[in-house]
């Protein structure tokens, strides 16, 4: 078996194979649409077709009529029924929150929207009747671009935020700012349109609840990156439940990217309905449900001013930046254009001040909410290309400018101008080692002569920093988030020695049931078969926050780790009460307690297990049993950072892009499996450069969504990319035990500025310095042949 | 996705389909491979009352070299037309072209006579079909008769079958010696339809071209042939300046609109520069 | 309803079905075999890929009623008396899969790839792959557990070369 190890073996830091590959590649994955129970029933929404309509009248009475429908319902039954709006989970002062109804109530803010809900005995009699909901709407004028929202008579979203105004958010100096700019020998000006995306896991939402009437119990199976968020949000905001008579499941969840962080509509719907009638609802998006509801990500107007001495070192910042929040707040919305955005500002540079403002905007789109990075791919895309603009302008190379300001490696912890603290970091190796891979002086030199015989290859560079690992739970608490950032770890060692985890992290295609049994096997001595770990049901497990913002190894590992330490130190006490030595002279080693010294005089780790469960020979006033329950709350963000550099070749005669090489390297502090920390940066990479590339959701000035549907929306095909070429630095993070950082964005973070710096290196030749995302073909040859494209 | 209900009716002969089609007219669609219709059932765009599916009946999807010819049945599946060693050999601008559609599962299901019926203005069989001067024989409660691909796309998926026909074969004549050929197809990222596609089926004869046929799909409003580029080049002594000069006039005639899918002045530059590169390609086939 | 007769992974079934059901919820509701998603509804993503007759399609762009008569393997049949298929032991052995959603469509596709060309290039397996996308792998270790399959299959060794 590729997934057994053998006892003591080092096994943080091995490639070891996924333990939860056998059950996916057999057809054996437990997906929630994949759970069926007895009674079920099916949902089906009815949805509005206007991006902002009154609705009059809403006549249900010929699906009604439909035999094997159970019920038509509505915002009004829901209202009735007294189920709460969905609010957003991170509050700014002075934010106007717009009544998030999961089924509408008067009035839909976007295409999409649900107005009500079906139930019927099978998902095709379900569709039907809905598609026989006959409402009636006044359809008003729409804003779907959240600058044209902002603009003096733009329609109004919703009465009570006036001129379509969420929040105001700035952070940094802004008098500093304005004085160095005043005394800057250069002010670099770049406007940046950072494209709204669409996350599309492969896996569609889905929900399924059944309310137990005898035990007045709730169970919702439902596709959650945070099951006990979902639990929390749903059951005392929205629906009323007490938290003990609800449980909520996260089985296997085909892909997150932060669109199954929120707790939407749907699940909300479901939950209630299932409760209101007492049978089982489910209800599965199709992928066109998936384009209109899932929260899309990004969507920010972006005006950077960057300002430098004459010696091309950056002394101040000014970005003033709009975000587009959609026509509803959801869960972490308002903190995305924020928090993890203006505070990554200064990237991996010395910027002695920084000014970020933030205004955000309701539109009548799809809310927009964290997606892959969020915030930090939007902050390292406004810095990092502004570097290769700033770069031309100056006359200097963009490895070379960048080198002038990276942060010293002896400014550590370093201060930003941003409110972050940097814990640790030393950027100029992994600079150095992505220019030495990649061999930049030949890259160039082959540009060069490129140029000459008419190819035009681009080469572009990204260096990234990331705060992950979310996060201090009293620093996100004074920053507006309702809820702390720790997680849950408990190891439960079973009489025999083997051992349960329940971790309040969530797996969704990071392979934590490999990488969290490797943490355990590494410190208790035992094989990763000999290891269970237990994520996604709040039945089951501890409060968690779950996983997202590439904290699950860093915060939930971590946890973990706590509780192995707490395990193994009882489990110390025991072999030394029964080995008659003292504690402090007792070791554990290859999952053997033994004395120090004494190597005969030993107890296994399942010997010390049994001790501690038969309990007829424990030390006085210890308890029986071995198990132990962390929740770690982490001091700090980690910091992980790189450089990645990408070399497109661009066909001046059609404007087509080819990506021809994708270097990427990272410093994640250490790794526990190094295999799986490559997986993700492939992954991310793929998504970040397909917004440099490909993929942009588009509105009409109606509100109407023109890229609905993967017909549309471009994403990547494997026949887009290259292999990825991967390495790494390796600067531990101090603020957790295990020393590791978060990989699961950096891919994303970093990739989008590298590309489509490389795409516009390529164009330098034709004078142009910017383009806007996607880079298109007609994109790039109307900038090169003008508007009027005369041969 | 649930596609609306529906009656469903597997044809034993193309008689028996044709007697189906009478019955039911209006209500009733053909089904083959499936992958143009029912997509659009599936989300509800078209809700026929009536399939006939004609994918079961035998000989339909015959592929034969008939000297002169060769003939494809309507429902013979992308992928075997594409690896047919007589479509290979013969006319293999069509195997080229079938290789381009969809992606390879698409092709295992789908049929040549289903995507042409269908006239998807950025289909790629439409294209094929133009340059290699194929016919199309339709059956009818009356009989056959045989249509020009010239004369079969009319207009946006709107084709010269009548109601009560089914387009029962392709006929693609065989290219002579000197022949060359090429597609050239750049294709939308998402949804792998062509922006632009260009076929073209040539002939060279004593260093000049005695014969050139060009199909456009993608950019106009149906597939069409590019009339300016085959005049400007036939009987021209092949070369690559006659090609430069006749991929310039690869808009001619043509009027393109700005759309999300770029500029008229995009569109019209990537017809000129896909027709020059298929040009190229198929003068070099012919002299190999 | 329309009675269709199927043989599925090795087993015949006849079952009535409406003729509005696509293969993939007939596989899915009627027989429970959940290892075939539905990933969109475009004909897109190819999570729904299975084998009929041998060939990879994508079961939800096919009738139930389409399939009558046929062969049908779905990924819970791939394996052969509890051996894994080539191409599933080397989705593991090269990391092929995060998520595992697009998995079992993916590996099926694969499989029909190999059928048609047994030592594919990196070019053509990308190519090969175009009916089915992943979001989460970057695609690149797919096409590492493809070509780890195909020389698997070849009768080579069933170890790949590192990066």
């Amino acid at each position: 078996m590729a997934t057994t190890s053998e006892p003591g073996a080092s096994l943080i830091g091995a490639s070891v194979k996924r333990k939860e590959d056998q059950r996916f590649i057999t057809g054996k994955g437990r997906y929630t649409d994949d759970v069926t129970l007895p009674g079920q029933t099916y949902a089906a929404f009815v949805r509005s077709p206007h991006a902002n309509a009154t609705i009059n009248r809403i006549d249900a009475s010929a699906a009604l009529a439909m035999p094997g429908v159970h019920a038509v319902l509505t915002g009004a039954d829901m209202q009735a029924a007294g189920v709460n709006p969905i609010p957003p989970g991170w509050l700014h002062p002075g934010i106007k929150i717009a009544e998030f109804r999961a089924l509408a109530v008067g009035r839909v803010s976007h295409v999409g929207n649900a107005v009500a809900v079906v139930i019927a005995a099978s998902p095709s009699i379900a569709r039907d009747a809905a598609d026989l909901v006959d409402v009636d709407y006044t359809d008003h004028p729409a804003v779907a671009d959240a600058v044209a929202a902002l603009a003096a008579g733009a329609p109004q979203v919703h009465p009570d935020a006036p001129g379509n105004v969420v929040f105001n958010w700035q952070l940094g100096d802004a008098a500093a700012v304005d004085a160095a700019m005043a005394g800057a020998k250069s002010v670099v000006r770049q406007h940046l349109v950072n494209q709204r995306l669409i996350a599309n896991a492969i896996e569609p939402r889905a929900s399924l609840a059944n309310y137990d009437a005898a035990a007045d119990e709730l169970t919702l199976y439902v596709t959650s990156q945070n099951p006990h968020v979902h639990r929390l949000i749903m059951g005392a905001f929205v629906l009323g439940i007490p938290e003990h008579k609800f449980r909520v499941i996260a089985p296997d969840v085909g892909g997150g990217f932060g669109s199954k962080i929120f707790i939407y509509p749907e699940e909300c719907v479901v939950a209630w309905a299932s409760k209101t009638l007492g049978r089982p609802v489910k209800w599965t998006a199709t992928r066109s449900e998936s384009f209109l509801t899932d929260a899309h990500g990004r969507d920010h107007s972006t005006d950077v001013e960057m300002a430098f001495d004459d010696a091309g070192t950056i002394v101040a910042l000014r970005v003033k930046t709009v975000a587009n929040l959609g026509a509803y707040l959801t869960l972490f919305a308002p903190a995305v254009p924020t928090y993890l955005y203006g505070t990554l500002m200064s990237g991996q540079y010395n910027i002695p001040a920084i000014h970020v403002d933030v205004t955000a905007a309701y539109t009548n789109t799809t809310p927009v909410d964290a997606y892959r990075g969020a915030g930090r791919p939007e902050a390292t895309y406004a810095l990092e290309r502004t570097m290769d603009v700033a770069a031309r302008q100056l006359g200097l190379d963009p490895a070379e400018l960048r080198r002038r300001n990276l942060i010293a490696p002896d400014a550590f912890p370093f201060q930003t101008a941003v409110a972050l603290q940097y814990d640790s970091g030393n950027y100029e190796p992994a600079l150095d080692k992505a220019l030495a891979l990649i061999d930049y002086p030949a890259r160039r030199a082959e540009q060069a002569a490129g140029r000459a015989a008419g190819t035009h290859i681009g080469i572009g560079l990204s260096a990234y920093i990331e705060a992950c690992g979310l996060a201090p739970s009293h620093i996100v608490g004074s920053l507006g988030a309702q809820a702390g950032l720790y997680e849950s770890g408990v190891v439960r060692i079973h009489p025999t020695g083997k051992v349960t985890v329940l971790t309040g992290s969530h797996s969704h295609g990071q392979g934590h049931e490999t990488t969290f049994a490797q943490i355990v096997a590494q410190e208790l001595g035992c094989t990763i078969d000999d290891v269970e770990i237990v994520h996604g049901d709040t039945g089951r497990v501890p409060f968690g926050m779950g996983t997202y913002g590439s904290r699950s190894g860093a915060v939930g590992g971590a946890a973990l780790f706590g509780s192995l330490q707490k395990v193994k130190d009882k489990g110390r006490r025991i072999a030394a009460h029964l080995l008659e030595a003292a504690p402090e002279d007792v070791d554990f080693a290859g999952g053997n307690f033994f004395v120090k010294g004494s190597p005969s005089r030993t107890k296994s780790f399942a010997e010390v297990s049994l001790a501690a469960y038969l309990a007829h020979n424990l030390p006085p006033d210890m308890e029986p049993g071995l198990e132990a329950t962390t929740f770690f709350n982490p001091s700090n963000f980690v910091f992980p950072f790189g450089v990645h550099i990408a070399i497109v070749e661009v066909d001046t005669e059609t404007g087509h892009v080819t990506l021809q090489r994708y270097l990427a390297v990272d410093d994640f502090g250490n790794v526990i499996n190094p295999m799986i920390v490559d997986g993700q940066l492939h992954g991310g990479i793929a998504q970040g450069a397909a917004q440099a590339l490909w993929e942009g959701a588009q509105y009409d000035s109606n509100g109407q969504l023109l890229t609905g549907s993967m017909m549309n929306y471009g994403l990547p095909k494997a026949a887009f990319l290259p292999m990825f070429e991967t390495d790494r630095t390796v600067t531990p993070s101090p603020v957790n035990p295990l020393g590791v950082k978060g990989a699961g964005e950096a891919g994303t973070i970093a990739s989008t500025a590298a590309v489509a710096n490389a795409v516009l290196d390529a164009l330098s030749p034709f004078g142009i310095t910017h383009l806007d995302m996607p880079l298109t073909p007609a994109r790039i040859w109307s900038a090169i042949h003008g508007s009027h494209g005369g041969n | 996705m649930y596609p609306s209900s529906f009656d469903y009716h597997a044809a034993g002969s193309v008689q028996e389909a044709l007697a189906l089609l009478a019955q039911y007219g209006d209500d009733a669609k053909l089904l083959a491979g499936g992958h143009s219709l029912i997509p659009v059932m599936k989300l509800r765009f078209a809700a026929p009352a009536h399939l006939i599916d004609i994918g079961r009946i035998p000989a339909l999807s015959a592929i034969s070299d008939g000297g002169a010819n060769v003939h494809v049945g309507a429902t013979a599946r992308h992928a075997d037309v594409a690896a047919s060693p007589i479509v290979r050999t013969r006319v293999p601008l069509l195997a080229e072209v079938t290789a381009h559609i969809g992606d390879p599962l698409i092709r295992n299901m789908g049929t040549i006579g289903g995507s042409i019926a269908h006239a998807d203005p950025a289909a790629d069989l439409p294209a094929a079909m133009l340059a290699l001067g194929a016919s199309l024989v339709l059956a009818g409660p009356s009989g056959t008769r045989t249509v020009a691909a010239d004369d079969f796309f009319t207009d946006v998926f709107t084709t010269a079958l009548q109601p009560g026909e089914m387009l029962t074969e392709v006929v693609v004549p065989v290219p002579g010696a000197g022949s060359g050929a090429a597609y050239e197809k750049l294709p939308d990222p998402a949804s792998g339809y062509a922006i632009v596609g260009i076929a073209v089926q040539l002939q060279v004869r004593d260093g000049a071209i005695a014969s050139v046929r060009v199909g456009m799909t993608g950019l106009g409003p149906m597939p069409m042939r590019l009339a300016g580029v085959e005049s400007a080049l036939a009987g021209t002594a092949a070369s690559t300046a006659a090609i430069a000069a006749a991929a310039a006039r690869a808009g001619d005639g043509l009027s393109f609109d700005d759309d999300v899918r770029g500029s008229a002045a995009y569109k019209l530059n990537i017809a000129r520069v896909y027709v020059r590169r298929a040009l190229v390609r198929a003068m070099a086939a012919s002299a190999g | 309803m329309t009675e269709i007769n199927v043989s599925v992974n090795g087993r015949g079934h006849t079952r009535d079905v409406e003729p509005r059901t696509l293969l993939v919820h007939f596989l899915r509701e009627a027989l429970g075999l959940t290892g075939t998603h539905v990933g969109c509804d475009t004909s897109q993503c190819g999570a729904c890929t299975v084998l009929l007759d041998g060939r990879g399609v994508k079961s939800c762009t096919v009738l139930a009623v389409q399939a009558n008569g046929g062969e049908i393997t779905t990924i819970e049949g791939l394996a052969t008396d509890g051996v894994l298929h080539p191409l599933q032991a080397a989705f593991r052995e090269t990391h092929g899969l995060q998520c595992g959603f697009c998995t079992p469509g993916m590996i099926l596709s694969a499989v029909d790839l190999l059928a048609r060309n047994p030592s594919p290039s990196e070019r053509e397996i990308r190519h090969g792959l175009e009916g089915n996308l992943c979001r989460c792998t970057g695609y690149q270790n797919i096409v590492k557990a493809v070509q780890h399959a195909a020389h698997t299959m070849a009768g080579g060794a069933s170890a790949v070369a590192g990066d």
